[in-house]
């Protein structure tokens, strides 16, 4: 589609928590062109529900039809772009680092520069474990690379509203709902 | 009292009010016929080739708008259902499929006729489910039929293991409401969405509707006409919206698009506001994007807001139930007349006369499809696959009633025509059924023939033999350097000689004067016929916008220069 720049967008969903459901999403992520940076999913606060963040690429209408095709999924129960908003948004990486005694010190200092945990030490590496906003992980990576990066794995970024702005649950956000129930606008 | 899976299955389609289950057997949905023979209100039609089933049952809803059943055995049966289902995605179209599986300790061990079907059906079908406790079978069901006829209609596959339905007991118990609580349909629409249509259409000088499936899915024909009358609104049609206004209604103009009317076209060209109801602006209909409706602002009504801004930007977009959406919107159009943008349009009718049928020697497929309509005074349901017979149909058969032409629209599978016409005529058996098809279509799925004649389902097979893959053949012929590889048909069979192989009345048509006899004598034969129309092989489907292009690239007629083959899709 034409018009407007790419642009990162965060996603979250409400999905239940059923056998299949990760396929239908990748599934239409693949066969709508669409592209996808990053999937986080875990449990929600309500049992069989989980929630999901996405972060996906494209220009705003692209976006918009990624939100519209997600909510048409039976067992998305509910989906929004929360870009627009504030928003408090993590992502943990887990960075085996590789050490010499003598590049040991300057890496530990480096980790508690930026709050990070080194979590597992070897004779010849360690492992740090950094939570953050993607910035945050990218400039910490960046750092390291210089030592010998032996295997990183990030986790995704998950994302929710802020609660000053609006305390209603991230995934209602930019949906209307009429008083029969069903949704006439579509998400925002 | 407990029942076996296979029993709360057959329990289960009886609460929904299944009298008819299209279907073949096999080893691992075995449990499930064991049970329906139990069952005699659930009467099975017998198919020859699943997809014939999954056809049938399109044919079926279709007609009726009621949900349409088909059953399969796992493996090959499963996957011959497939291009049936992706039929009814593509047109909308309510049907529920339901497959045995291998039994659970067997799953994923690749064991004898095993398929992935909820995997392989996944981007086909609106919503699929794998059964694996006996106890979620009736809740599966329910809402199986649920999600398949409400919102977008759509179709549902229920796969269900062997030991589910055979060995495991449990009671039955029937859910009073699906539990679907991602899942809620729009009715009304936003009020302030309506009336910002309204304004367009108030507004509007050159306006024009443009009436999708959307407008038979949802029984709006009468409130379609309400608006086109009270606003001296024309209509244009999309395929799938044929039927949803009499063909001879004054304000009905037909068919727009790549074999569209050349006046629609030109319509559309000039149109200041397009209100487009139910439809989901196909590539067939628009062309190249960016030229298509440049002067026109954009009324969108749609019960998938998927479809709004997919293709064509809404200016006014309505999600909602159509019917309900238009009970909103007529209190606020102001009765209207358009009369000189209606004067413009007779003239642009009366000098693009795409509906004329030339004197010929040869048998011409529009003569035929003419006649059939004058024969049958519009009054019978038309069954088409794809191709030219399409197109020829679509311009010139003349329909008086909703939802009478049922064609593959979206997906454009030949073959549809044989078996949707079978589950047409057993959802309306007060309506005579024609099955029109091409040579080639109707050689895909001719098997079930002996499905029709087995249950003496009475349609009438009309053929529109040209010996060739007549489609195919006029692009090669246009823009392929008039290469004719692999699209001429020279192993037919002789038509009639495999109707008395049937044991059914055959007849062959070869010259103008037998066509209306030959459709009159069809008509008075009990039973199916064939009828074998010996049509000209070269004649080409006139207008006609080559594939992704504009209106400029229109060719009206045989045009005298070869042209480039089109970029476009398909």
């Amino acid at each position: 589609m034409p018009n407007s720049g790419m642009e990162e967008h965060t996603i979250v969903a409400l999905v239940e928590d059923k056998p299949g459901v990760l396929t239908r999403i990748a599934s239409l992520f693949r066969r709508r062109g669409f592209n996808i940076a990053s999937l986080a999913v875990g449990k929600s606060e309500q049992p069989g529900l989980s929630r999901m963040t996405f972060v996906v690429t494209g220009d705003q209408d692209t976006v918009v039809q990624v939100t519209k095709q997600l909510d048409k999924l039976i067992e998305i129960i509910r989906v929004a772009d929360i870009s627009d908003h504030e928003t408090v948004a993590r992502e943990l990486a887990l960075i085996k680092v590789r050490t010499t005694p003598a590049t040991r010190a300057e890496i530990i200092q480096m980790v508690h520069l930026f709050r990070a945990n080194v979590v597992d030490v070897g004779a010849q590496s360690m492992v740090v474990e950094v939570t953050g906003e993607e910035d945050k992980v990218n400039a910490l990576h960046h750092l390291l690379e210089p030592f010998g990066i032996i295997e990183m794995l990030r986790t995704g970024l998950v994302a929710m509203v802020r609660g000053q702005e609006d305390p209603r649950a991230s995934d209602t956000i930019g949906i209307e709902i009429p008083e029969n129930g069903s949704r006439a606008s579509v998400p925002g | 009292m407990e029942l076996t899976g296979a029993e709360i299955v057959c329990e289960s389609l009886l609460k929904e009010g299944v009298d008819v289950i299209f279907g073949l057997p096999g080893g691992a949905v075995l449990p499930f016929y064991g049970a329906l023979g139990k069952y005699p209100q659930l009467r099975h039609v017998l198919v020859r080739h699943e997809q014939g089933a999954a056809m049938a049952a399109d044919g079926y809803a279709r007609v009726t708008g009621k949900v349409g059943v088909c059953a399969a055995t796992s493996g090959p049966g499963a996957t011959n259902l497939v291009t049936g289902i992706a039929t009814a995605q593509m047109d909308s179209v309510p049907i529920v499929a339901i497959t045995g599986q291998v039994p659970r300790p067997a799953i994923g061990r690749d064991a004898f006729q095993e398929t992935d079907v909820t995997g392989i059906t996944l981007p086909i079908t609106k919503h699929n489910y794998l059964v694996m406790e006996v106890e979620d079978i009736a809740p599966a069901i329910k809402e199986a039929f649920h999600i398949a006829r409400t919102g977008r209609p759509g179709p549902v596959l229920v796969d269900i293991p062997k030991d589910v339905l055979q060995d495991l007991r449990a009671e039955f118990i029937w859910p009073e409401l699906p539990n679907l609580p991602g899942y809620n349909p729009p009715g009304d629409a936003d009020p302030e969405q309506v009336t910002r249509a309204a304004e367009l259409i108030n507004q509007a000088e050159r306006p024009l509707i443009l009436a999708g499936h959307g407008v038979l899915i949802s029984h709006t024909y009468d409130r379609l006409i309400e608006l086109a009358e009270k606003a001296q609104i024309p209509v244009i049609t999309t395929l799938l919206g044929i039927s949803s206004m009499p063909t001879g209604h004054s304000l009905n103009l037909g068919m727009p698009g790549m074999h569209g009317m050349a006046y629609n076209n030109l319509a559309i060209d000039e149109a200041d506001l397009l209100i487009a109801l139910g439809m989901r602006f196909d590539d067939r209909i628009t062309g190249r994007l960016k030229d298509f409706a440049p002067n026109a602002k954009v009324v969108h009504v749609e019960v998938d807001a998927s479809e709004v801004d997919k293709n064509v930007k809404a200016d006014a977009p309505v999600v909602g139930d159509l019917k309900r959406v238009l009970d909103q919107l007529l209190p606020l159009v102001e009765p209207n007349v358009h009369i000189d943008w209606q004067r413009h349009l007779d003239d642009l009718k009366s000098q693009h006369p795409s509906l004329h049928i030339r004197d010929s020697e040869e048998l011409l497929p529009q003569y035929v499809l003419n006649s059939l309509s004058e024969v049958t005074r519009g009054d019978c349901i038309v069954v088409t696959g794809v191709g030219q017979h399409q197109m020829w149909a679509a311009q010139h058969c003349k329909f008086n009633s909703p939802n009478t032409l049922i064609t593959s629209g979206g997906l454009g599978a030949m073959g549809f025509e044989v078996p949707a016409a079978l589950g047409a005529k057993m959802g309306r058996p007060d309506k005579p059924v024609w099955s029109v098809a091409g040579d080639g279509g109707f050689q895909m799925t001719m098997c079930d023939l002996a499905t029709a004649v087995e249950n003496n389902i009475d349609v009438k097979f009309a053929i529109l033999n040209n010996g060739t893959l007549g489609m195919v053949h006029q692009w090669q012929d246009l823009f392929y350097d008039k290469d004719y590889f692999a699209t001429v048909y020279s192993g037919n069979p002789d038509f009639v000689k495999l109707a008395a192989a049937y044991g059914i009345t055959g007849l062959r048509v070869t010259k103008q004067e037998e066509v209306a006899d030959a459709i009159q004598q069809a008509m008075e034969t009990p039973g199916p016929v064939i009828v074998d129309f010996v049509v000209r092989e070269s004649e080409n489907v006139y207008p006609m916008i080559p594939a992704g292009g504009s209106i400029q690239e229109m060719m009206e007629d045989e045009p005298e220069v070869s042209v480039a083959p089109p970029s476009g899709g398909g």
